[in-house]
Order: C-alpha cells, then sequence, then structure tokens
C-alpha cells in the first residue's frame, strides 16, 4: 500500500501548496488544512505500515509482542494532530479578524499595517 | 430552540459523553484514550449543546470561562511533574501509588501520569471551547449587523 | 599572585559600571575619583614586575566551555605587561584629563562609562591567553571605541565616522576569528600559551597561508595598516580624550599587540616577514607624506600615528632580534609621548576654539605649562637626544643597518618616515606655542588649561626624559621581557643607552634631525597647497573605495529587496516552495538510488478505492467553488486520514483525527457564515504556473516518501520504548505512556502552544470588539 499512500501525501501536498498560492483567505487555512494531513501521514507511514496491530500490550500480558505499529510515530503525529487543529483554529480566527478589519478576502488587499 | 432533534440530542446525550469522556481519560494509560481524546469529546459534548441551542447555553453550563479551565489545566500538567523531582528524579518523572484493586475498575495505578493527563484534558477542553465560543460570538454579532 | 590579574579588570569595569551615579553626584570630581581604578590596576599589575622580569609568567585560569577547550585565561608575560602598564597608566591620566576637557559636559556619566569599559576591554585583551576570550574582548574594543567615537551623536558625520570605524574593525575581526578557529583546529589548543609552543606545527600546516592572511585582515584593520587605513584619522570625530587614548595608546596598537603575541607561532616564514614588513613600509611612507598637507592639529597627529604604527608592523616583519627591540622601544616612547601630544593638542583646541595650525602660534606665552609639556613631547618624538625618543630611533637605525640587499628598502623607509614624522613633531608640537602671538585671529581668547588637563601631558613628557636619561629603569624589568615574549624565547641581555659612540645609526640620526627641521621650517609651503592635493587624491583614496562599496552595498540591498519583499504572500510562499523543490531535486539526483519493489499483492480493493477517494476529494476541495463543496471534501479527507490510521494499528490517531475533524468542521461553519463567496482572483497564468510547481512539489515529497519507507530504520528506540511501558510506566498503551510519561515534557510543551494559540484568539477578542463597539457608537 506504500506507494498509495506515497502518492496521497504527494496530492495533499501539491494541493495544498496550490491552495496557499491562492489570494484567498479561505484558501489559505484550507492550504494548512491539507499540508498538515500529508506531513502527519507522511511521519505516520514513516515509521513502517502494520496493518491491524496497535502498539496496545495483550490483557493478562506484561510486554509488547512483535509486529506492532511503531509507537515513537504514533505518538508524534497525536501531537501533531492537536497542534494542527490549533493552528487550524486560530487562523481561522484571524481570518475572520481580518476580514472584519480589512472588509476583503483578497490577501492582495492586506497590504496596510494601519487597519 | 434552533434545531428541534439537535437540541434534544444535545440535552440527552451530554451527561453520557462528559461520562464517556471521563472514562476515556482514565483508561488511556491501558486502552486507546487518554487526555487529548477524553478532552475533545468533553469538549464535542458542551458544543453540541451549543449547536442545539445558543452557544450561550453552553457556556452557562460550563460555568467557568474557558480560559480558566486552561490555566488550571496548565497548572496541573506543571505541578504534575514536581513530586517526582522530590525524589531526586529529572521534572515529570513517573511518581506512582501502590496497586490497588476497586470492584468495577479492577487493579487501579494512581501516579503522576494520570494527574498530567488531566490536565492536557483541562487544556484541550479550554482551547476548544475558547475558540469555538469567539467564533460563534463573531458569526452571530455579524447576523446581528446584517438584520440592523 | 594569578588572582590580581582578575581584580585589576575588575577594578575597571567595576569603575565603569559606577561611573554614571557617581558622576551625578560629585560632577566633575567624579572624574578624579575614578582615575583611582585604572591607577590601582596599574599598581597591582607594576607588583608583579619582579616576577616577569625573573623570567616567569603568571596564568590565571577558570574553565568555561571546557568541551569547546575554551576557557577564561588570563596570563601575565612581559608583552601582556608592557601593554597592560601602558593601558592602565596612560587610561589613569586620560581620565583625569577628561574631567577637565568635559568639564560641565552633561553626558559626563554616560563617557565615563564608555571610556572605562573600553579600557577595561583592553586590559583584558592584553592579558588575555585564551584566542576566544582575545577575540570576545576584542570585539568590546570595537563596539566600546564605536559609542567613543560616535560620542558627539547630534552630528551625522561623527556617526558616519564611528560606523565607518566599526565596520572596518568589525569585518576585520570576522576574518581573524576565522583565523582563530583554523589555529585553534590545527593546533587542538586555544591557550596560547600552547600555541606559542607549536610554531612548527601551525607553520608546516597546509593552511597556514590560511591562517596567516585571515589573522592580518584583524590585525592589520584595527591597526588600520593600507589599505585600511582610511578609518583612524577619521575616527578624530571623537572628543580629544578618547582620541588621545584609543588612537595613541590603546586600540590602534591591538594590532601590532596581536602581531607581537602571535610572532613565536606564526613568525618567521618569509609570507609573514614579507607582508607585514612591506605593508607596514608602504603605511609608514603614505601616512608621513599624506601627513605633511593636513592643517588639522589632531589630524597630523592621526597620521603620525598611523606612520609609527607602520614602523611598528614593518619591525616585526623584519624580525630580527634588533628589530624586535627597536619595536618595544619605540612601542613605549611612542605611547608616551604620543598620548601627550594628543592632549596637548586637545587643550589647545578646548583653549582657543580652532585646531588649525595656520592660525596658532605664539601660544607659550599664555598656555606656559602645555607649551612645556608640548615641547617636551615633540622633542621625544622627533627623537633628539636625551630624550626616550631618541632611544626608539637609535635602535631603529641599529636594526636597519643589519639589513643587507634589498632588505636596505627598510631602512630608507624608515629614514624617510623618521624625518617626515619628526617635522610633524614639531609642527604639533612645537608650531602652535611658538613664533608671533596671534590671538586675535583666534574664537575664544587663550588662557592656561586648568591643572587636571596639564597634569598628564607634563607627566607623560617629564618620563620620556627621565626614561632618556636613565634608561635602566625600565629596560630589564618591562623593555627585556617584553621582547623576550615576542621572540618567544628567553629574556635576552639588552642595554639601552644614549651614546652609542660615533656610528652610522648616529650619522642617520643627524640626518634626521636636519631633514625634520628643514621640513618643518618650509610648512607654510605645505599648506598653501594643502587643500587642492587632498582634494585631488581623494577620489583614488581608500576612503573613496570605502564609500564605494558602502553606498554599493545599499544600493544591493535595497534592489534586492524590492524584487524579493514584493509585500505579496503568493510570490514569498513560491520562492520559499521553489527553493526547497530545487534543493529536493538536487538532493534526489546526488543521493539518487531510488528503487522500490511493487507488491500488488497487498494492495487491498477497500483500501485502494479509499485512497483514491481521497485523492479525488483533495481536489474537489481546492478547485471547488461552493464552501459547502470544500468543506465536504475537507471532511472526506479528514476522515479518510483517520480510516488510514485504524488500517494501520493506530486507534488512539483515529479517534483523536475524527473528533478534530468535526471541531474544525463546525468551526469552519463559523467562518464561512461570515465570509463573501469564494471567487477566482488570479489570471489563468498564474493558476497554470502555480498548479505546475505544486504539482512537481507533491510529486517530490511521493518520492521522498518511497524513499523513507524503503530504509530500514532502526527500531530500537521504539521497542526499548515498548518493553520498558508495562513494567515501569505500569501503562499498556504504549502511545499514551509516551504522551505522559517517557516523552512528558514535549506534551506539556504542545500544551503550552495549544494554551499560548488561546491567548492569541482572546487577544484577537480583546481588540476585535473594542473597534466594533467604537464603530457602532
Amino acid at each position: 500500500m506504500e506507494p498509495l499512500i506515497a502518492l496521497l501525501i504527494g496530492v495533499l501536498f501539491a494541493a495544498g501548496i496550490y491552495s496557499l498560492l491562492r489570494r484567498s483567505i479561505v484558501k489559505l487555512v484550507i492550504g494548512v488544512v491539507l499540508i498538515s494531513q500529508g506531513a502527519n501521514l507522511l511521519v505516520f507511514t514513516s515509521g513502517g505500515l502494520l496493518a491491524g496491530r496497535p502498539a496496545l500490550v495483550e490483557a493478562g500480558a506484561t510486554v509488547l509482542e512483535a509486529p506492532f505499529g511503531d509507537p515513537l510515530p504514533q505518538a508524534m503525529v497525536l501531537t501533531a494532530i492537536v497542534i494542527g487543529f490549533g493552528l487550524t483554529a486560530f487562523l481561522l480566527a484571524l481570518v475572520c479578524r481580518a476580514h472584519e478589519a480589512v472588509g476583503d478576502d483578497d490577501i492582495n488587499a492586506f497590504d496596510n499595517t494601519d487597519t | 430552540m434552533k434545531y428541534f432533534i439537535l437540541g434534544h440530542a444535545g440535552r440527552i446525550l451530554f451527561p453520557a459523553l462528559i461520562i464517556l469522556s471521563l472514562i476515556v481519560l482514565y483508561r488511556g494509560h491501558n486502552l486507546p484514550g487518554g487526555g487529548f481524546i477524553g478532552g475533545l469529546m468533553a469538549a464535542t459534548a458542551y458544543i453540541l449543546v451549543g449547536l442545539g441551542s445558543t452557544m450561550q447555553a453552553a457556556k452557562a453550563k460550563l460555568r467557568v470561562d474557558p480560559v480558566t479551565l486552561l490555566a488550571v489545566g496548565l497548572a496541573i500538567a506543571i505541578i504534575s511533574g514536581l513530586p517526582g523531582m522530590l525524589g531526586g528524579d529529572p521534572f515529570l518523572t513517573g511518581e506512582w501509588l501502590p496497586t490497588f484493586y476497586l470492584p468495577l475498575l479492577g487493579a487501579v495505578h494512581l501516579g503522576t501520569p494520570l494527574i498530567f493527563d488531566v490536565g492536557v484534558y483541562l487544556v484541550v477542553i479550554g482551547f476548544t471551547l475558547h475558540t469555538t465560543f469567539f467564533l460563534s460570538e463573531l458569526a452571530e454579532s455579524d447576523t446581528e449587523e446584517g438584520t440592523d | 599572585m594569578p588572582v590580581s590579574l582578575l581584580i585589576s579588570l575588575l577594578f575597571i569595569f567595576g569603575a565603569a559600571l559606577v561611573a554614571p551615579s557617581l558622576c551625578r553626584l560629585f560632577k566633575d570630581k567624579g572624574g578624579c575619583l575614578l582615575s583611582l581604578a585604572p591607577f590601582a590596576a596599574f599598581g597591582l599589575l607594576l607588583s608583579q614586575s619582579g616576577a616577569i622580569a625573573a623570567g616567569e609568567s603568571i596564568r590565571y585560569h577558570i574553565e568555561w566551555f571546557s568541551s569547546l577547550g575554551c576557557a577564561f585565561s588570563l596570563r601575565l608575560d612581559g608583552l601582556a605587561l608592557l601593554m597592560g602598564l601602558l593601558v592602565t597608566g596612560i587610561g589613569g591620566l586620560i581620565v583625569l584629563y577628561a574631567s577637565g576637557y568635559m568639564h560641565g559636559h552633561p553626558r559626563l556619566g554616560r563617557f565615563y562609562l564608555y571610556l572605562l569599559s573600553f579600557m577595561g576591554a583592553m586590559l583584558g585583551l592584553v592579558l588575555s591567553d585564551n584566542l576566544i576570550v582575545l577575540f570576545v574582548f576584542w570585539e568590546l574594543t570595537s563596539i566600546t571605541s564605536y559609542l567613543l567615537i560616535g560620542f558627539n551623536h547630534e552630528e551625522k558625520i561623527s556617526r558616519w565616522k564611528a560606523l565607518m570605524a566599526l565596520l572596518t574593525t568589525g569585518l576585520g575581526a570576522m576574518a581573524m576569528l576565522a583565523g582563530f578557529l583554523i589555529i585553534g583546529q590545527v593546533s587542538g589548543s586555544y591557550e596560547l600559551s600552547e600555541i606559542n609552543g607549536m610554531g612548527d606545527l601551525l607553520q608546516g600546516s597546509p593552511f597556514y597561508t590560511a591562517m596567516v592572511l585571515l589573522v592580518l585582515g584583524g590585525a592589520f584593520t584595527k591597526s588600520a595598516q593600507v589599505p585600511f587605513h582610511f578609518w583612524l584619522p577619521n575616527a578624530m570625530a571623537a572628543p580629544t580624550p578618547v582620541s588621545a587614548y584609543l588612537h595613541s595608546a590603546t586600540m590602534v596598537k591591538a594590532g601590532v599587540f596581536l602581531l607581537a603575541r602571535l610572532n613565536p607561532s606564526l613568525g618567521g616564514m618569509p609570507l609573514w616577514e614579507n607582508t607585514l614588513a612591506i605593508f607596514g613600509s608602504v603605511t609608514l611612507l603614505l601616512a608621513v607624506v599624506l601627513g605633511l598637507f593636513q592643517k588639522d592639529l589632531k589630524a597630523i597627529l592621526a597620521y603620525t600615528t598611523l606612520g609609527v604604527l607602520g614602523l611598528l608592523t614593518m619591525l616585526l616583519g623584519i624580525g630580527t632580534e634588533y628589530a624586535i627591540k627597536a619595536m618595544v622601544g619605540f612601542l613605549l616612547g611612542h605611547a608616551l609621548y604620543k598620548a601627550a601630544l594628543f592632549m596637548v593638542a586637545g587643550s589647545v583646541d578646548h583653549e582657543t576654539g580652532t585646531r588649525d595650525v595656520t592660525l596658532l602660534r605664539g601660544l607659550r606665552r599664555l598656555m606656559p605649562i602645555t607649551a612645556m609639556a608640548g615641547g617636551l613631547a615633540a622633542l621625544s618624538m622627533s627623537g633628539l637626544p636625551p630624550f626616550f625618543g631618541f632611544i626608539g630611533k637609535e635602535l631603529i637605525y641599529k636594526a636597519g643597518v643589519k639589513l643587507g640587499g634589498l632588505e636596505l628598502y627598510f631602512l630608507v623607509a624608515a629614514f624617510v618616515g623618521n624625518f617626515l614624522m619628526m617635522a610633524l613633531a614639531l609642527k604639533a608640537g612645537i608650531g602652535p606655542f611658538f613664533g608671533k602671538e596671534n590671538n586675535d585671529a583666534l574664537p575664544k581668547k587663550p588662557h592656561e588649561a586648568p591643572v587636571t588637563m596639564w597634569i598628564g601631558p607634563v607627566l607623560l613628557g617629564v618620563i620620556g626624559l627621565v626614561l632618556g636619561l636613565l634608561p635602566f629603569l625600565v629596560t630589564d624589568s618591562i623593555v627585556a621581557p617584553a621582547i623576550g615574549s615576542i621572540l618567544g624565547g628567553a629574556i635576552p641581555e639588552i642595554k639601552l643607552a644614549l651614546w652609542h659612540g660615533f656610528n652610522l645609526p648616529l650619522l642617520l640620526s643627524v640626518f634626521t634631525v636636519a631633514g625634520g627641521f628643514g621640513l618643518f621650517m618650509l610648512r607654510g609651503k605645505f599648506w598653501a597647497v594643502a587643500d587642492p592635493v587632498r582634494a585631488a587624491i581623494r577620489p583614488w583614496g581608500a576612503e573613496a573605495m570605502y564609500e564605494r562599496i558602502f553606498n554599493g552595498t545599499i544600493w544591493l540591498s535595497k534592489a534586492q529587496t524590492r524584487c524579493l519583499q514584493t509585500g505579496r504572500l503568493h510570490d514569498y510562499v513560491f520562492m520559499i516552495v521553489a527553493v526547497t523543490v530545487g534543493f529536493l531535486i538536487w538532493a534526489i539526483v546526488n543521493y539518487g538510488g531510488l528503487q522500490f519493489e511493487m507488491d500488488w499483492a497487498q494492495f487491498d480493493p477497500i483500501k485502494v478505492g479509499l485512497v483514491l477517494i481521497m485523492i479525488v476529494a483533495t481536489i474537489v476541495a481546492v478547485t471547488a467553488s461552493a464552501y459547502m463543496t470544500v468543506l465536504v471534501a475537507l471532511g472526506t479527507v479528514g476522515f479518510g486520514v483517520a480510516l488510514i490510521f485504524v488500517y494501520y494499528g493506530a486507534p488512539d490517531l483515529a479517534i483523536t483525527q475524527l473528533l478534530v475533524e468535526t471541531l474544525t468542521v463546525v468551526l469552519f461553519m463559523f467562518v464561512i457564515l461570515r465570509l463573501p463567496p469564494l471567487k477566482s482572483m488570479s489570471s489563468m497564468a498564474t493558476k497554470i504556473r502555480d498548479a505546475i510547481l505544486a504539482s512537481t512539489f507533491g510529486g517530490l515529497m511521493t518520492l521522498l516518501v518511497l524513499k523513507a519507507v524503503n530504509i530500514q530504520f532502526d527500531h530500537a528506540i521504539s521497542e526499548k520504548l515498548a518493553a520498558m511501558s508495562y513494567p515501569e510506566a505500569k501503562g499498556k498503551n504504549v502511545v499514551n505512556v509516551i504522551l505522559v510519561d517517557f516523552r512528558a515534557l514535549d506534551t506539556l510543551g504542545e500544551i503550552v502552544v495549544v494554551a499560548a494559540a488561546a491567548l492569541g484568539i482572546a487577544a484577537l477578542v480583546a481588540t476585535g470588539f473594542k473597534k466594533k463597539k467604537g464603530a457602532a457608537s
């Protein structure tokens, strides 16, 4: 499956970058969301994909038996998801305020520091 | 009441969701779950209430300011790192009480990592609700402006 | 006692710290009090001279970054003692002098803060035994001298000249640091006392040329050797006490000091000797010739200082024992008389209101003490017996007549330099006081300077005379040990005396005096043409070059700002991505080897379908024109990612992702309600260009992932964490255990970030609704 997931990651990044390059502030947020999805998948995939084996110690056992999904990238991605959520939320608030202040959703209109 | 089904569902599901979030928080150490997931669930419960009626209602239900929740959570997380230091270990080293058994729960492990997770739980609730309330207020103020 | 080195440093830095409050409390008297600190340091250093003369060296050492071989170590040897005494002794006199010169100045406290900080830095520089520590103090002298030169910062020209000094010496110091690092790498030590024993290792290294050139970059800029000489005359914008201190005895000597310091390790090779001797001699000749055409008292002195720096560098380059002797003798003599002459020039300026030598004459009746001090110093500088300056000059000629062949050029250069310098000395130290009085043409009615302003020059002048008559006072205790440290051997037996019998050096001295006096009498001829001559050579000078480079740099930065900083997010993102793409392609081409195996069996139709749906949704998310469609597409992508997490054994991630996606959609809804509908704003050409760049980037990411998954990672860390999870952290969910126990500090950092985001939003609320209310009312 890795090649297909790799393709998906590429598409997510490409779409994210394309979105970042648009002039609408909403597209900016969309771009950031897509790129963070891509980045999360990237880290997750780099740890190696193993179908269906969570890193949980079986009931009654004390030691995790191989093979299991690498827990380290998972912990990182979990952090990244929440941070990404924080970033998206903050961006959305910012977009709202910016729109209110500038009265336009065109980033090229955001060239005045006084508004 | 803006949406009938959503409103009722929110009212009925709210206690269940909060309890579920606490369970998820507690069991996170051994099964999928933990502070992040629990916190997001609890926040969802409040947002469900808010969507059903108004965000003001959800706010009233929360009673405290989300920012306060956030600060308390952060403080708890930091304080949970201190006991480890008393024993000469680095900051945030886990310290555990002896394991004991309770009906329903079985073997109970209580320790600073759980307290830390509680901190995370509160921070996530605080952040999510603070953001949601802010954005919804913006949206509502805008609609009011439109009706003027 | 080793710790006395540290104490002497602390004295001066301590005085710098208390200077502003002292000056507020005691006004001008504060200067007299502050001068006690350098004098105390002087006494402390002098008390060590017995041990130094006995051939010992005193070392004070504190570990600092021991892993980097960098320690805070100070060391007092002959050279450091000589320089340290000059820095503190003359420094004390200057502090005293400044209390008169800066009398009633509103920023006196600040002035002393800068001056004493500079003094401390300079003392640290000469005492340091570690190259890194030396560099730190070196930079500190550059910064404090910048503040001092630009002290009259209301004047644009002062600021410009201060910046010139800072940039020139600062850029040189960068080169020097690089040189130091190479020396440290080759020798394995940054301790000067160790490096000086490793001359053969350094000189045999393939990096020898590089380290010499880089170090010379620092030394030549600091000591104003051609072609970096231009900053020194310009630094005369400083208040005169500063010029007297920085540009006579201390800062400009730092370069020469560094060369002398490294002479045992880097010296002795043709590259070192020739570069030093040639650049030194050119500086000497250029400076004294240009000096003839100056009419400003301080400018004349500045050019003679340049000449002396050239001479000292040249002598170091010649490098024979005689030359080093001459260098040390001359260095000492010069420090004494040049500081005195600058102070005299300052007094004259202070009392008459002008520094124009064509106006100044016959002041000896009104300013007798200053005139005496000026005369003593000028005679010492002219190298007349029985002054110490004569001994220095004799030593130079003695070193010169030992040379043969082409090297005789250096003797000629020294001779020409000396007699022109004598003419300049007479111009600066004698000219203003003799001849017919011209008091009516002066801006102020002159009278004698206050005692604080003449005590320093008189004392230095008298010392110059006494040392000339009784040279044994310093021969064994100070001069000989300094020569020993520069040559890197035992302390030599030397004998300084005024009278060496009738010989060639004496004959040269006689010619020097005659020539110098003759030129002095002709001074009017040079002044008559001074302005046109200076105007004519200026466009070809190094200063004009500096201005061209300076303005060129500003032009370049403006041009590149115009073209890179468009103020449009699109352009920035485009540039960043384009550069990243470039590097990625470069990396893939360079480290290529992209092979991976396709295992078609693992393509499960359900997963393939899921990924295909997500790809379509992604494309829809960026191309759709209705918010709702975009939102649904984004949700599809997010839930798809959650499903991938489910398939590959990450239930925690899947649940978190689901919840986050839900909340994101809710938040998006609120925002979208407020915004105008999406519209297409870019032209088709832009879109196509952006799409090509974005697809290239995406394609490269795909290649990168494929390469990454084929690398066999070392899972040792994960396995260790998994094994420890239950026994040590009592948790069966390894992911959660990592988050709250093993890597809890990371998680703490993360929730702090989340909290910061919340605060950011809170700030938006605060500004947002205030404005809203304002608009409504």
